[in-house]
């Protein structure tokens, strides 16, 4: 089992975990507060039609992902600010052209069919050192954005019109967050699967939030949670040798439950 | 003569094409009090968003300090809005929320010169014991109270009030109005409140606006309190005792 877990793809997998986890939980706690989990789940389903065109171009799924996921994570936010259309229906139109491209696109060639479910369930084999490379860089622009922006994103999270009202520019802030959140759902995926990144990205907010008295408590139990949940999920995966996603994502929840458990308990 | 401080010409605002404001011509002077009167739906609120640069206007200017409303370093305008509905999901404490006040932003922490200085506003507002309370869990009034603290630890040169008042008791308006006039003396502020408070409107401020889509008077509260004018405004006065404080004085 020690051997196992030395093995440089299971150092991989550990690595982009805590980068992973620290990138879904710091954005999650905006997706969480803003009610936005319905952008999470909508670009997940994009994200697979990218990721089979990628398998069939025989091109990297990830950089075929990206522009794909950018583009409609800005279409969804145009819709949602500037039009009085049910934005939930275009979101489920979205939705689902998506994946039907995406599942015609795996059917033209079969022999990508197991690869395909590497991406809708995550697996620690798919993360490369490459990817890792990504990640990382991601993680650090993020750093530096949140150094600037967290206190704007909070501040128009609480209040639109009084944010606005202290010139910050929500409009290309709320752009900004919906980009930086697709990128971040993409470079989950492979890690955690296309199925559950959705909800990767908002349950340690979610868990967070019960216990948060202000939001920069919850935006650090995010992050503890974030990191643990994940960490501990892929050392059960490579333990028992079954999908990564699902665990980490089980442990989350049961997280999730305890402190609902708890907090009715003690309060 | 005294710098403008707000100075609108001809504007009007559409809502579709639904007319809320129609030609409205405004001029305040720096340390004006001016208060707005008007019915339900006169386009009070939307004056003064129009001011604060959230509502674009159709046609006309509006110039705050010489400028654009956008354009306005926002230290120089304070904000109290209109019965606010908060997100009460949103985790955060009441000297978080005031600071914002002060700094534009939501801080992810209060630096000690921050804290002390949300610690006197709270204490000027006679709301210490809420410093510490979640937002979530403080009653309107006591909201109410806060956003006024809110706006005043900016120490703003121009104050824009939408119904302060609403929700809040007695006494404690009777400290509002105090405290109104405490930070128009300290900080030469000029203010601009929407109330629907007559009395209050004709004894505290230097003008009155009445607003029912255009302006129906403007000018000193003596003169523009007539029964003509407020007849032209609300249309039929269901009861007329509402003028009873001006008779009183004139008495
Ligand atoms: N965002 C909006 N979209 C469409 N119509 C609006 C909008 N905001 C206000 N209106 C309309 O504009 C008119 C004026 O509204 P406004 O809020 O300025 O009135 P008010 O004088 O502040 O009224 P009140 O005394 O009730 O606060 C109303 O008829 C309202 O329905
Ligand atoms: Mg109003």
């Amino acid at each position: 089992m020690t051997e196992l877990l030395l093995h440089s793809f299971a150092q991989n997998a550990f690595i982009a975990g805590l980068i992973v986890s620290l990138l879904c939980s710091s954005y999650g706690v905006f997706v969480v507060q803003r009610r936005m989990s319905f952008l999470g789940d909508g670009l997940a389903h994009v994200a697979f039609g990218g990721v089979a065109l990628g398998l069939l171009l025989q091109f990297e799924p990830f950089w075929v992902s990206i522009p794909f996921t950018i583009i409609v994570a800005i279409a969804l936010t145009y819709l949602k600010e500037n039009s009085s259309l049910e934005v939930d229906t275009a979101i489920g139109i979205f939705f689902a052209v998506s994946v039907a491209l995406g599942i015609l696109f795996i059917s033209i060639n079969k022999r990508y069919v197991s690869d395909a479910f590497s991406y809708l369930f995550g697996s620690i084999l798919l993360v490369s050192k490459n990817d890792l490379l990504y990640s990382l860089v991601f993680l650090l622009i993020t750093l530096v954005i949140f150094l600037f922006w967290w206190e704007r994103w909070t501040y128009s999270t609480f209040d639109y019109e009084l944010a606005k009202v202290d010139k910050i520019n929500v409009e290309f802030d709320n752009y900004l967050l919906s980009v930086l959140i697709a990128i971040t759902i993409v470079i989950s995926i492979k890690l955690v699967g296309i199925l559950l990144v959705a909800s990767y990205l908002v349950v340690p907010a979610a868990t967070a939030k019960l216990i948060s008295k202000t939001f920069s408590q919850m935006t650090i139990f995010s992050l503890i949670f974030g990191v643990i949940s994940s960490e501990v999920g892929i050392f059960l995966s490579i333990i028992f040798d079954l999908p990564t996603g699902a665990f980490i994502v089980l442990f989350q929840a049961s997280f999730f439950c305890l402190i609902l458990i708890l907090k009715y308990l003690f309060k | 003569m005294k710098d403008p401080i707000v100075e609108i010409s001809e504007l009007s605002v559409f809502f579709g094409k639904y007319c809320v404001l129609n030609k409205v011509d405004l001029f305040v002077r720096s340390l004006d009090f001016l208060t707005i009167v008007g019915p339900n739906g006169g386009g009070k609120t939307t004056l003064i968003k129009t001011i604060l640069g959230l509502v674009e206007p159709e046609s006309g200017s509006v110039r705050v300090f010489g400028k654009k409303p956008c354009s306005v370093a926002y230290k120089n305008i304070g904000y109290v809005p209109q019965i606010k509905t908060i997100d009460r999901s949103f985790p955060g404490k009441v000297y978080e929320l005031v600071a914002t006040g002060w700094s534009g932003r939501w801080k992810f922490a209060l630096n000690d010169v921050l804290r002390q200085r949300v610690k006197e506003v709270l204490s000027t507002c006679g709301l210490e014991h809420l410093e510490d309370r979640q937002i979530n869990k403080l009653s309107g009034g006591e909201l109410q109270r806060v956003f006024l603290a809110r706006s005043f630890i900016r120490k703003p040169k121009l104050l824009l009030l939408d119904e302060p008042a609403t929700g809040i008791d007695t006494i404690a308006e009777t400290d509002f109005s105090f405290l109104l006039e405490k930070l128009q003396k300290e900080n030469q502020t000029t203010i601009i409140m929407v109330t629907h408070d007559w009395e209050y409107a004709y004894y505290h401020s230097t003008s009155v606006l009445l607003l029912n889509k255009s302006v129906v008077a403007l000018g000193k509260p003596q003169d523009v309190f007539t029964e003509e004018n407020l007849q032209k405004t609300f249309g039929h006065l269901g009861h007329e005792h509402n003028m009873d404080f001006i008779l009183r004085k004139d008495d």
